[in-house]
């Protein structure tokens, strides 16, 4: 079964979804970026979605996980690059994600990992 | 039974007769008098429709093979008549002036056979009858179509996205939102955060006169929907009224809101790590006014 | 109303969501619809689809492009011979869920379609159907 690739980017770890995914691979990544942030000790989790058609309650039940299993191992969880047509039918489904931070593409995402790193803005909760 | 007309024979063979009929009663009614049509144009349009006639209603039942062929082109030539500009009756006398036409040529064709002209007749009433609708039907279908067109591009135009800073985009919104309007706006505002790399937004609804609470609902929806996609919303220039509307809905608690464009200008730069400061009176621009 | 195309497609796995996703995408943009409402679509169907796999034990998906007056329109059919759902109001309630879900699969298709029929019986299995309009 094909995998997911997670890339390694200083204190962060880079995740590209790509493919349209079926249910057991989104399971597969939430388990092995777990492993992953544990060997890595990363910092921070940023997952690009910009090729993203859909997601769904359960992508959108995966990201969550995902920021709640990082927040537990101290790593923060960005979500970048949701397409606009995407972002409304999320809403209009009911999801809020509120559990995840949100950026418009890795380099803005990447420069929030950094800056609390640095101990600098307000990370503990995006304002809403 | 009865003996009935052989509509096929009749047009056949009373073609140019029936035509020229036709196109007399469409030019006594005024239907080149615009000049949105020509008389060469009328008298093709003529011809090709009474070909696809001629089937239908030489059939029994209601719908001949020739039926949707005949709706289709009706339905296209009512589609260009309300392009041009033709009013509904307009349209639909040109089938209806078929008539006068075909009952003279059945007239002549069968004098003398009284029973077998009226039942022709009658059936070929309630024939045209029907493809009349059709084209009014049509008509109509094109104009509403004409009418959505417009209202969109009008919702596009009169609601510009701009750029205020790098980074800081505001869609000030001036008159009445409705639900639709408001869709579409929201949207253009979504594909310009990511079009521009806008971190920030601002709505100003200084302009608006009243929200209902469906287009406070997409007004929060957006807001929603650029979290997502990691851009923040403020709205500003919120009316009294308009503030009350939202209490009411229980949806004050989630929008950052300031009182006008330029509190919200303020705090967007803010947000975005700049800051506005006074000059020292010497450092100024001169004035030029004096 | 008329239909002028029918096409039935098995929900057996996990894959089949993946497809059925791909052809109701493909079906929307046929008629025409809009970039967000095909994605509004192939979002209540993702939803629907998967709860035909998880609760109703696999089923099919049956998509059709309808015409009434001078619309268009792509209606889903999600079908199964599963347990049913004993409450509907209930399983219609945001966030209501009877196992680890969100409980925003049924209310959240209904919010992103024009028309939404559900029927369900105990032991018998669940019809669920929507439709979005061009
Ligand atoms: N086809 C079905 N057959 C039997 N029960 C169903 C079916 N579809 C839904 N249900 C019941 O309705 C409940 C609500 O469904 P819904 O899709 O809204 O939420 P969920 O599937 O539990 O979670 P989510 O879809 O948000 O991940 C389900 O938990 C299940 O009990
Ligand atoms: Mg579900």
């Amino acid at each position: 079964m094909d995998r997911i690739p997670i890339l390694k980017m200083g204190d962060a770890l880079l995740i590209t979804i790509q493919v349209d995914m079926h249910d057991r691979l989104a399971l597969a990544l939430e388990e092995d970026l777990t492993a992953k942030i544990a060997a890595t000790r990363a910092k921070g989790v940023l997952i690009d979605i910009s090729s993203l058609e859909i997601v769904d309650s359960f992508i959108g039940r995966m990201l969550d996980n995902i920021a709640a299993v990082s927040r537990m191992l101290d790593a923060d969880t960005v979500v970048v690059g949701m397409r606009p047509a995407v972002a409304i039918t999320l809403v209009e489904l009911g999801l809020s994600l509120t559990g995840v931070k949100t950026a418009l593409n890795v380099e803005r995402g990447m420069l929030l990992i950094q800056k609390r790193l640095r101990g600098l803005g307000d990370f503990s909760g995006r304002r809403s | 039974m009865a003996a009935t007309a052989d509509w096929n024979g009749v047009i056949a063979r009373r073609r140019d007769e029936i035509i020229q009929g036709w196109l007399n009663f469409l030019r006594a009614e005024g239907a080149l008098q615009t000049g949105r049509i020509k008389d060469a144009e009328l008298q093709s349009e003529c011809g090709r429709v009474l070909a696809l006639v001629a089937p239908d209603l030489a059939h029994a039942g209601d719908r001949s093979p020739a039926s949707d062929e005949l709706s289709q082109t009706l339905s296209a030539l009512s589609r260009s008549r309300a392009l041009q500009g033709f009013t509904p009756s307009e349209t639909a006398n040109f089938v209806l002036g078929l008539k006068p036409a075909l009952f003279g040529a059945v007239a002549a064709e069968y004098a003398g056979q009284g029973d077998l002209i009226a039942a022709a007749t009658l059936d070929a009433t309630r024939k045209l009858d029907r493809l009349a609708l059709i084209t009014i039907e049509a008509y109509q279908r094109s104009r509403e179509e004409v009418i959505i067109r417009q209202q969109r591009e009008i919702s596009e135009l009169s609601t510009p996205v701009v750029k205020l800073w790098d980074g800081i985009l505001a869609l000030p919104l001036i008159g009445t939102l409705d639900s639709e309007r408001t869709q579409v706006v929201m949207e253009n505002l979504l594909q310009s955060i990511v079009d521009t790399s806008a971190e920030i937004a601002i709505i100003d609804i200084t302009g608006v006169p009243t929200v209902d609470t469906l287009v406070a609902q997409h007004l929060l929806k957006t807001v929603a929907a650029a979290r997502l996609m990691g851009a923040d919303c403020v709205v500003s220039g919120i009316r009294p009224q308009i503030a009350q509307t939202m209490v009411h809905l229980g949806v004050e608690l989630n929008v950052v809101s300031k009182a006008s464009l330029a509190d919200a200008l303020a705090l967007a730069l803010q947000r975005i790590g700049k800051r506005v400061t006074d000059v020292p009176q010497a450092l100024a621009a001169p004035d030029y006014s004096r | 109303m008329a239909v002028v195309r029918d096409d039935v497609m098995p929900v057996r796995s996990s894959d089949d969501i993946v497809r059925v996703r791909q052809e109701v995408r493909a079906r929307a943009i046929e008629i025409g619809l809009s970039l967000v409402d095909q994605t509004k679509i192939v979002t209540a169907a993702s939803e629907l689809a998967r709860n035909t796999l998880d609760y109703g034990g696999g089923g099919t998906a049956r998509l059709e492009i309808v015409h009434e007056g001078m619309r268009r329109g792509l209606r889903l059919t999600f079908e199964d011979e599963g347990p049913g759902i004993p409450d509907i109001a209930l399983a219609l309630k945001d966030g209501w869920t009877s196992g680890k879900g969100l409980g925003l699969g049924l209310s959240g298709a209904r919010r992103l379609s024009n028309e939404f029929t559900l029927d369900s019986r105990p032991g018998e299995g669940t019809r669920v159907t929507i439709v979005r309009w061009s």
